[in-house]
């Protein structure tokens, strides 16, 4: 591991090889993403019982599905962070972060609008959607923790630590909410819906909803990647390589 | 994290330390009684706040009371956090404890302690008045205070890790809220239940079980934390 990693604490062998795997993202990502949305949004038949409405479950399901995974991605960077002390693991972890709350947010927000005429209400205190919020306050609170600090580095070490932190918690935040809501009735409507979610759906619907969470994952990581990037020249511009990436001449150095 | 600790010539210390700690943190606390009294009576005045909100109904009251004298616990212990490591930050003393010659896990361990003694010890003697005061049928009494008894120690043991990470921050306090509320969902949620299922006729075993597991990983395993949050505010 250590071996492989090695080169990359270097923020220069990082960005090159970010640069370099981009588009290998960015094109899949775009293609897959219109194929998604035209599959998904034109294509595949409607729901017999929910009708056009259904049709959201292509940006819902992705975005919350990723809203996680980015959340232990950015854990998996913290470790790197304070175990291998790497700096651009440091970089990723901020890179991220913004990026996984986003989804977050996603997934609450067409919650809410499918929940709307679905189960004639936005909100319910179902299991998954209090996870989810809860998993949106964990991001916020790493992210806002970063930014408290005037010390970079210091602030991302301790965002790294309680990202750490919450990544141990959230199974055990995600089992209490279950068990905290099968304590309290369950809505027959949310039986409903996530009999929709279970393997149960039809391949029809299947086949666009995988394409559209495999784009939104790309996507989400060309816009990880980016913000990385654009980091790491923003902490390294004083150094001669920036500098010639950027096509400044090295001479012009002294003036900054 | 497992650092070989330089205290291999005098196992004693260690002990001998850790007791050290203990008692010269409740001197240090016994000498500012106010700052352990104003959380206790901010939590009196936010479970009076409630039937003057929701109305002075017993049927009411006696339903809700087990989670609103949880979340009122839950949010004056936010209120009394920072005193864990604050002071001893301020005045140069938390990195003199960091210079000890035993492992600081077990250092911090000792301020946790500490720290349940002053604030939670308090709220348990408190709480048969605060059920009274809301109405919590009898027979559930005793499951609360036991969810009180075994839960408190992880407000301290996760609140140490939110003040670790916090206290060289002037803005601490609102952030150090947000930081640890999510973390202490799980715990809230078990605590209600179990009262809820007393309430029910139902053995609150099950609960009780699970915040005691979530006791025990969190008091052996926030120390760890802890002192990687310590090393990032004390440079």
């Amino acid at each position: 591991m250590w071996q492989w990693l090695h080169p990359y604490a270097k923020p220069e062998a990082t960005f090159h090889l970010v640069q370099k795997l981009l588009p290998w993202f960015l094109i899949p990502g775009l293609i897959l993403s219109a194929v998604a949305l035209v599959w998904g949004l034109a294509i595949a038949p409607q729901d017999y019982q929910q009708g056009e409405s259904y049709r959201i479950i292509f940006v819902h399901v992705p975005a919350a599905m990723w809203s996680m995974g980015f959340y232990v991605a950015m854990a998996i960077a913290g470790l790197l962070a304070l175990v291998w002390q790497i700096r651009t693991a440091e970089l990723a972890l901020l890179a991220i972060a913004p990026v996984g709350a986003v989804l977050t947010f996603i997934s609450l927000f067409t919650g809410a609008l499918w929940g709307q005429p679905m189960w004639g209400t936005w909100w319910v205190w179902d299991a998954r959607l209090t996870a989810q919020l809860i998993l949106l306050f964990l991001y916020l609170g790493v992210m806002a923790l970063y930014i408290a600090f005037e010390d970079e580095r210091a602030g991302a070490k301790a965002a790294s630590i309680l990202a750490l932190v919450g990544v141990i918690n959230i199974p055990i935040i995600h089992y209490s909410v279950y068990w905290w809501n099968t304590l309290h009735q369950q809505s027959t409507v949310t039986r409903a819906i996530t009999r929709l979610e279970a393997p149960s759906i039809a391949p029809e619907m299947l086949y666009p909803l995988l394409v559209s969470i495999v784009a939104m994952m790309l996507v989400s990581a060309v816009l990880v990647m980016k913000r990385l990037n654009n980091e790491i020249l923003r902490r390294e511009i004083h150094r001669p390589w920036a500098l010639t990436y950027l096509g400044i001449p090295v001479v012009q150095r002294n003036e900054e | 994290m497992s650092k070989p600790t330089p205290n291999t010539r005098k196992p004693v210390a260690s002990g001998q330390i850790f007791r050290q700690i203990i008692r010269r943190d409740l001197r240090v606390a016994m000498r500012q009684r106010s700052d352990l009294l104003n959380p206790l009576i901010f939590l009196l005045i936010v479970i009076t706040l409630f039937p003057l909100g929701v109305g002075p109904g017993p049927d009411i009251l006696g339903r809700i009371a087990a989670g609103v004298i949880w979340v009122s616990a839950l949010l004056s212990a936010m209120l009394g956090l920072e005193r864990i490591f604050r002071d001893d930050f301020r005045d140069g003393a938390l990195e003199q404890l960091m210079l000890l010659p035993v492992a600081v896990e077990f250092s911090v361990l000792a301020k946790i302690i500490v720290h349940w003694l002053l604030t939670a010890v308090p709220v348990l003697v408190i709480t048969p008045l605060l059920a009274l005061l809301l109405n919590l049928p009898i027979q559930a009494w005793g499951v609360l205070w036991l969810t009180l008894l075994i839960g408190t120690p992880i407000l301290s043991a996760a609140g140490a890790i939110g003040v670790a990470l916090t206290v060289s921050l002037n803005k601490g306090g609102a952030l150090l809220s947000l930081l640890l509320l999510p973390l202490l969902v799980p715990l809230l949620i078990f605590a209600t239940a179990a009262v809820e299922a007393t309430l029910a006729g139902v053995s609150p075993a099950g609960p009780l079980a699970l915040i005691g597991a979530f006791s025990v990983l969190s008091v052996t395993l926030a120390p760890f934390a802890v002192k990687a949050g310590l090393r990032v505010s004390v440079n």
